[in-house]
């Protein structure tokens, strides 16, 4: 598949070139990916796929455009070539604007990013792996009522670039996960938990594990009840610590940064964290799924270091920023996919484990509360001020240990006043989905605005 | 002319049930789109696209086997139908002969925005722009974005039905951010519509200037209360609090699956009788209005709430035929390459009798929520959340000092039933909706509404 895709960013550049564009860049993939939901036991759906596709970034001297389509062939590209250049001679000149050139540094050799066995699975194999999850969920506890649905995909893609300066290159990834959101009811009341595994093949998923988490979730919910308004010390969980570490990522990117975007700008070198608080940006740990060779424009992926001592170390760029900024690319440059041109992104986000368990977290913490999950992040953070107010739920801790279920309530704050309240990191980390791809522990933060009854 | 001809539909359909099924369909796609956006007062980002597909989709019982494909050649499509028929392994199913339903009342588009040159749109933002930074000195940036798309749909299916659609959408949004001293606030207004490049007939830089004026007031706010009081929330985009606190626990995948709070309370009262509400996709213009769903199924007007009574659900085909009932109309997915789920389209509340200033000249100590920037439920809890991007209090009846970062949380049918006076005004806004992994263009419309007893979450403890 990879040559095939490699020949069409080729002639892609080749027509944008035809078509006027002093450079151009073109990024090509091709996918098949499966998903499966189940509910009560049965499938519900079934959904084989297969795309491709390629996405154009066309200079004419300093004005960029783009154009995205599916048609591979000669007259399609030449098609996409056209509306890429056309589009490009909209822009306005932008003096930073300019095709990257090869970066000169090799480009990692990453193993293990694709595991053979996602087409090697037969599909009834990744049913009864759903089909498992659902039962362990239910068998959790008697209280767990049912389960919307057990969602499960897999994909297994190609990806390649090639520009009109001499970038090339390619590379295959697979990605499996799944998750579920179980239900459980006493008397009238419901209450939900979710519970997720992710991996590079349905092999790397522990279908108990899966359910289990959301069937204790969701049963320990049941009797919750709303807290009063205070301010007081409060554990995050790994999925709330990942969301945060999304935020503080988002708000590093230097395109934010430099348009006077981010709570970050101008803070370079200063002492705005907790030591306790150490975070990276890694685009080549083999277990990260964000992780690739090279980024959206061919700059190999790398390992940035942006918080350690309590220091913000460092921005993250793509070859624009890094221009514009006087810095040099750090290789995040991210696409969602070829319908979108590259623009500065975290890629796998890891922040570095502590010495306390959990329950040495609960029991620094004393009395407050321990918030499992968070609702209405994209409209609760506002990632320019960095002040944030969201829903939560979770348990109260008393005595350092948790007690009762609360739900209905907010913590509000703002990201670098949270920053500098950090006073531990957990030593139990794991890869978390949400915020983007995050490796992350659960955290004490000394204080926070609980909004409740 | 269709995407795809009905004689090359009628075989993948006849192909996609030679083994078995009860129901075969192609919903076959062609789109288009094009946007744009200036920032730092510099035209940017010139983006168009275009893509062709099908999804077909195959339903055994309550299995249903979706395949979907990039492009739309006869041979893809084939071996899409082929690859569900394999998995079936059955005796065959003869399809009913394809019948092109009359033609559809589309909506009218005076002038379609990929004819306009793209040199027009870029003056649209920059007058965005300029009219943003006139606005005062302390607005320290200023972006704004364009977008429009077409999509041409076809959906064919073994019950005969032949149905087509032709979307065109236009949309406007702009971000300003505001600085005084060491304080920073933003703002943030959109213009969209089921409608062409007339749609930026008239004024569209005044949603700038709107923009520009919510990130100065709010300059001057004071952080936000904390704790539960009562809530007067604002006409058009305060519609999104129905569309989080009742419409998503209407639609009928989750009340089928005993996750929503709504479930089994068909016929019940669950508001006061002053609150009658909408789901319609016929609206003229409206962000959310197609022609048909993405099965085929005619748009409509569907009354979810009658005078504070559940009158209604919202169906797609497969969960209408569970419930043996006919769909709604709300059958939608994103794109070719996701399967339909039941979906609001525009959403609203009725406007009632009461006068807007009264609504809130009643309220003795409260809070006044303008806008949101957007919002989130857990149907089958019912627990909802929602950002407040524009907010007051209100103190002895008066719209007193603007609040920063609250956020408003309760629980659907709570509040639902706390509703106490549904005011006279009444304006639509557009949103984007995310369910399943696929977002919707949804419309959301009220007039002021005032909910006794929420909880407003801010910093102010």
């Amino acid at each position: 598949m990879s040559a095939e895709l490699e020949q069409a960013a080729r002639r892609a550049v080749e027509a944008a070139t035809a078509a006027g564009a002093t450079d151009a860049e073109a990024w090509s993939e091709g996918s098949r990916s499966r998903e499966v939901r189940v509910h009560a036991g049965e499938v519900e759906s079934l959904t084989e796929a297969s795309g491709r596709g390629v996405g154009i970034r066309a200079w004419i001297g300093q004005r960029t455009g783009y154009a995205y389509g599916t048609d591979l062939s000669d007259s399609g590209l030449a098609a996409l070539a056209e509306a890429a250049a056309g589009a490009a001679r909209v822009a306005d000149e932008d003096e930073n604007s300019s095709a990257p050139d090869p970066s000169g540094e090799a480009i990692p050799e990453i193993e293990g990013l694709r595991d053979e066995a996602v087409a090697a699975t037969e599909t009834a194999e990744v049913i009864d792996l759903a089909k498992r999850i659902e039962r362990a969920a239910l068998d959790r506890d008697k209280r767990v009522s049912g389960v919307e649905e057990v969602v499960y995909v897999d994909e297994d893609g190609d990806a390649a670039i090639a520009t009109s300066r001499g970038v090339s290159g390619s590379f295959g990834v697979s990605t499996a996960y799944s998750f579920l959101q179980a239900m459980a009811t006493q008397d009238s009341e419901v209450q939900t938990g979710l519970g997720f595994g992710v991996g590079r093949s349905p092999g790397a998923l522990n279908a108990e594990e899966i359910g289990a988490e959301a069937g204790d979730e969701a049963s320990s919910m049941l009797g919750a009840t709303k807290p009063e308004s205070r301010s007081c010390p409060v554990v995050l969980s790994e999925r709330v610590t990942a969301s945060f570490a999304g935020f503080i990522g988002g708000a590093l990117c230097a395109d934010d940064v430099q348009r006077g975007r981010s709570p970050f700008a101008d803070r370079l070198g200063d002492e705005l964290a907790s030591t306790a608080y150490v975070l990276a940006d890694d685009g080549i740990d083999p277990d990260g799924l964000a992780s690739a060779p090279f980024d959206g424009e061919g700059t190999p992926r790398e390992r940035t270091p942006l918080i350690a001592d309590g220091k913000l170390l460092a921005y993250l760029h793509d070859s624009y920023t890094a221009r514009r900024g006087g810095a040099r690319s750090t290789g995040n440059a991210s696409r969602a996919s070829y319908r979108s041109p590259p623009s500065v992104s975290t890629s796998n986000l890891v922040l570095a484990p502590g010495e306390l368990s959990l329950e040495g977290l609960l029991e620094r913490a004393g009395d407050g509360v321990c918030i499992t999950e968070v609702a209405g992040l994209h409209s609760g953070v506002n990632p320019v001020t960095g002040r944030y107010s969201v829903g939560a739920s979770g348990r109260a801790i008393r005595g350092g240990e948790l007690a009762e279920p609360l739900r209905e309530f907010t913590i509000a704050g703002d990201l670098l006043g949270t920053l500098a309240a950090v006073r531990a990191v957990g030593s139990e980390s794991r890869w978390v989905p949400f915020g983007g791809s995050v490796r992350t522990a659960p955290m004490l933060v000394g204080e926070m605005a609980i909004g409740g009854a | 002319m269709s995407v795809v001809e009905e004689s090359v539909a009628a075989r993948v359909l006849e192909r996609a049930l030679s083994r078995g099924g009860d129901f075969a369909e192609l919903f076959a796609e062609e789109r288009r789109g094009f946007s744009l956006s200036i920032d730092e007062s510099r035209v940017e980002r010139p983006q168009s696209g275009s893509e062709r597909g099908a999804g077909v989709r195959v339903i055994d019982g309550e299995v249903t086997r979706f395949a979907h494909v990039d492009g739309l050649a006869e041979d893809d499509l084939m071996a899409a139908a082929d690859g569900l028929a394999a998995a079936l392994g059955g005796g065959g199913a003869e399809p009913v002969a394809l019948r092109a339903a009359d033609p559809p009342k589309l909506q009218e588009i005076e002038v379609d925005p990929a004819s306009v040159p793209a040199e027009r749109k870029a003056d649209v933002l920059r007058e965005l722009d300029e009219r943003a930074r006139s606005a005062g000195p302390e607005i320290a940036q200023a972006s704004a974005s364009y977008s429009e798309g077409r999509r041409r749909v076809a959906v064919f299916n073994s019950e005969g039905l032949e149905a087509t659609d032709d979307r065109t959408r236009v949309r406007l949004g702009a971000q300003v951010v505001a600085r005084r001293d060491g304080t920073v606030e933003t703002g943030f207004e959109t213009l969209g519509a089921h409608r062409g490049f007339e749609l930026l007939d008239g004024d569209p830089g005044r949603i700038a200037e709107q923009a520009a004026r919510k990130a100065l007031e709010l300059l001057g706010a004071d952080p936000a209360p904390a704790g539960e009081m009562t809530v007067v929330v604002g006409g058009g985009f305060g519609g999104v609090l129905f569309h989080e606190m009742t419409g998503h626990g209407l639609e009928a995948d989750a009340v089928q699956k005993g996750a929503s709070v709504y479930a089994g309370k068909m016929g019940e009262k669950v508001a006061e009788p002053l609150l009658t509400a909408y789901d319609d996709g016929s609206m003229p213009g409206e962000w959310g209005t197609g022609a048909i769903d993405d099965e085929g199924t005619p748009c409509r007007r569907t009354a979810v709430i009658e005078e504070g009574r559940l009158t209604s659900y919202l169906y797609d085909r497969l969960r209408a035929r569970r419930d043996g009932t006919e769909s709604t109309g709300n059958g939608r997915r994103e794109s070719f390459r996701d399967l339909p789920i039941p979906r609001m389209t525009n959403t609203y509340i009725e406007p009632g009798d009461a006068d807007p200033e009264e609504i809130i000249s009643e309220v003795d100590r409260g809070f006044y929520a303008v806008s949101f920037g957007g919002g989130q439920v857990e149907p089958a809890t019912g627990d909802f959340v929602f950002g407040v991007s524009e907010g007051y209090l209100i103190e002895g009846g008066r719209v007193t000092k603007p609040c920063r970062g609250a956020t408003l949380i309760g629980n659907c049918l709570q509040a639902l039933a706390r509703i106490d006076a549904v005011g006279s005004d009444f304006e639509m806004k557009t949103g984007f909706c995310g369910k399943a992994g696929q977002t919707a263009p949804v419309g959301t419309g009220q007039g002021h509404v005032r909910i006794r007893g929420m909880t407003v979450g801010g910093t102010a403890v």
